[in-house]
């Protein structure tokens, strides 16, 4: 396994218990999916993965081992918010990480430069983020976590804050990144459809405290554009994950 | 005492969340300025206009237009009197942009160092300049050292406590970003803390422009060898010269809005991204 994580709980002082449990597991290469409400503890379990939260309880390993010295600058963490610099250009936000790994101005900006057409940021390189789309400013953020270089990508709902035909776009756009860079990516999301048309595995999270409900593989063949959504097997996975999502918002309304 | 502090700045007229100036048009640079200019007018009009009916004396109240014939008349001495007073203001900003900025960095690189140090910032700004800039003079003698330490004394403040305003307003998750991506506390400073807080730095550099002017006055009143405006003030004032005193009122202004104005020109090329387009 590229990246598993085992038994992992987390609580906060005050007693707050925001994960109890959670197990995953990511093979090499693999497209993964973890859906859940908001408030279920995704962005907690991301958080520590990217070795910024330690966990209460519960092993992280990756490549079969814990890391010496811990997860911090292991994974490639993409937080939900894009947090580009307006200071920067959309080119040196994309190539922060190269920057602090001591990788030299130009050979950075080269190494961007190579990039930019493929993430659709053409003409946009000495821009500042405020003068970009929102899909774009995903994009550029998406670019700065690819080029920090990192094998396993964590992505906190990279789309979220995109409206819905945007969406759409980028969820293809970002397969096909995948298909070409066969990262090993870990997605966090509270889109089923989302999950299910990107993902090799996906998980299903409910909270208070975080807990994985489902595991359930999608055996929709690859390579996948947008018809497959409208198929009946999309529907029928589609369906197998909402189950337990709509228990837990029936339970939290009060409804039977 | 992070409450305590904003209260303060916010009082001193810092601005708590600064918002993306708009960039003004061209021809938006006449709209700017006709407006003051043609107050301006009305108001010495005004002026000039109740000085003439009223006849009040001179020496008491004197017209724009007796203001502007003392500002020719003394205008060598205007002239050189201006430049004594304004060396001591370039070196005692100068000074307190320097320290104001390394104690707000202090303060905000570790909880201990703040709780140590920002109490007796703000206890510095409760001594009256009246009381402190004769004491400052017995120390440091008549040249022009006391008027440095007073001016900087009254103008690190807002420096620093925008500063530090600024440096604490970085985002947490930026921070944990850069950390994901190998930053260490120094490359978090210089990458996102200190580019995040330049645009609170100069809003304290605007409001410390203008308590820039008024130290240096102070200063200069306890006793100089060298004639500056401030002395012009209290010579001007013991010969009832009152006309020559509004014009050294004028060439104090004039300071002002001139430092006041270098610092946005100095911000516009230093924080470029603040000024977003429309």
């Amino acid at each position: 396994m590229k990246l598993a994580a085992s038994g992992l709980a987390k609580s906060f002082a005050g007693g707050v218990e925001a994960l109890a449990d959670v197990s995953i597991e990511l093979a090499e290469g693999e497209f993964v999916s973890i859906v859940g409400p908001s408030g279920c503890g995704k962005s907690t379990l991301l958080a520590m993965l990217a070795g910024l939260l330690e966990p209460t309880a519960g092993r992280i390993l990756l490549d079969g081992r814990e890391p010496p010295g811990g997860l911090l600058g292991r994974i490639g963490y993409m937080p939900q918010r894009d947090l580009l610099m307006e200071w920067r250009t959309t080119l040196q936000n994309a190539t922060l990480g190269l920057e602090l790994a001591g990788v030299g101005r130009a050979a950075a900006r080269d190494r961007a430069l190579a990039e930019v057409g493929r993430f659709g940021l053409a003409g946009f390189e000495d821009r500042r983020p405020s003068a970009l789309s929102g899909g774009m400013r995903q994009r550029a953020a998406l670019l700065r976590t690819f080029l920090a270089g990192r094998d396993v990508l964590a992505l906190d709902e990279p789309f979220g804050a995109l409206d819905a035909l945007t969406r759409e776009a980028m969820r293809e756009w970002l397969l096909g990144v995948w298909e070409a860079d066969r990262k090993t990516i870990l997605l966090v999301t509270h889109d089923v459809e989302e999950a299910v048309f990107l993902s090799d595995r996906v998980y299903v999270m409910t909270g208070r405290p975080g807990r994985i409900r489902a595991a359930v593989d999608v055996a929709l063949p690859r390579p996948r554009a947008l018809e497959v959504t409208s198929t009946a097997a999309f529907a029928a996975l589609k369906d197998q994950l909402l189950a337990p999502l709509r228990e837990q918002a029936r339970a939290g309304l009060g409804v039977q | 005492m992070s409450t305590a502090g904003t209260r303060l700045a916010l009082a001193l007229g810092g601005r708590l969340e600064p918002r993306p100036r708009v960039a003004a048009r061209r021809h938006g640079i006449v709209r700017r300025v006709l407006p003051p200019l043609i107050l301006g007018v009305a108001l010495l009009g005004l002026w000039q206009g109740y000085v003439a009916l009223s006849g009040v004396r001179a020496s008491i109240l004197p017209s724009p237009v007796d203001v502007g014939r003392a500002l020719v008349r003394d205008r060598s001495l205007l002239l050189s009197s201006t430049w004594t007073t304004l060396s001591e203001i370039l070196i005692g900003y100068a000074a307190a942009v320097l320290v104001g900025v390394v104690l707000a960095t202090a303060v905000s690189s570790s909880r201990v160092v703040e709780r140590a140090l920002y109490p007796w910032l703000v206890v510095s700004q409760m001594i009256p300049i009246p009381v402190l800039a004769p004491v400052v003079v017995l120390w440091t003698g008549f040249d022009i050292r006391p008027k440095v330490i007073v001016i900087a004394l009254v103008t690190f403040f807002p420096i620093a406590v925008n500063t530090i305003d600024g440096l604490r307003a970085t985002e947490p998750e930026l921070v944990g970003l850069l950390r994901t991506l190998g930053a260490g506390r120094w490359e978090i400073f210089r990458v996102a803390r200190l580019p995040n807080a330049l645009p609170y730095v100069f809003s304290g550099l605007r409001v410390s422009a203008a308590f820039a002017v008024i130290g240096a006055v102070f200063a200069e009143w306890v006793g100089s060898t060298s004639v500056g405006l401030g002395t012009l003030i209290l010579d001007y004032n013991a010969q009832n010269a009152t006309a020559d005193l509004f014009a050294v009122v004028v060439a104090l202004a004039v300071i002002g809005v001139a430092l006041f104005g270098a610092v946005g020109i100095v911000e516009r090329v230093l924080v470029p991204w603040w000024q977003l387009e429309e």
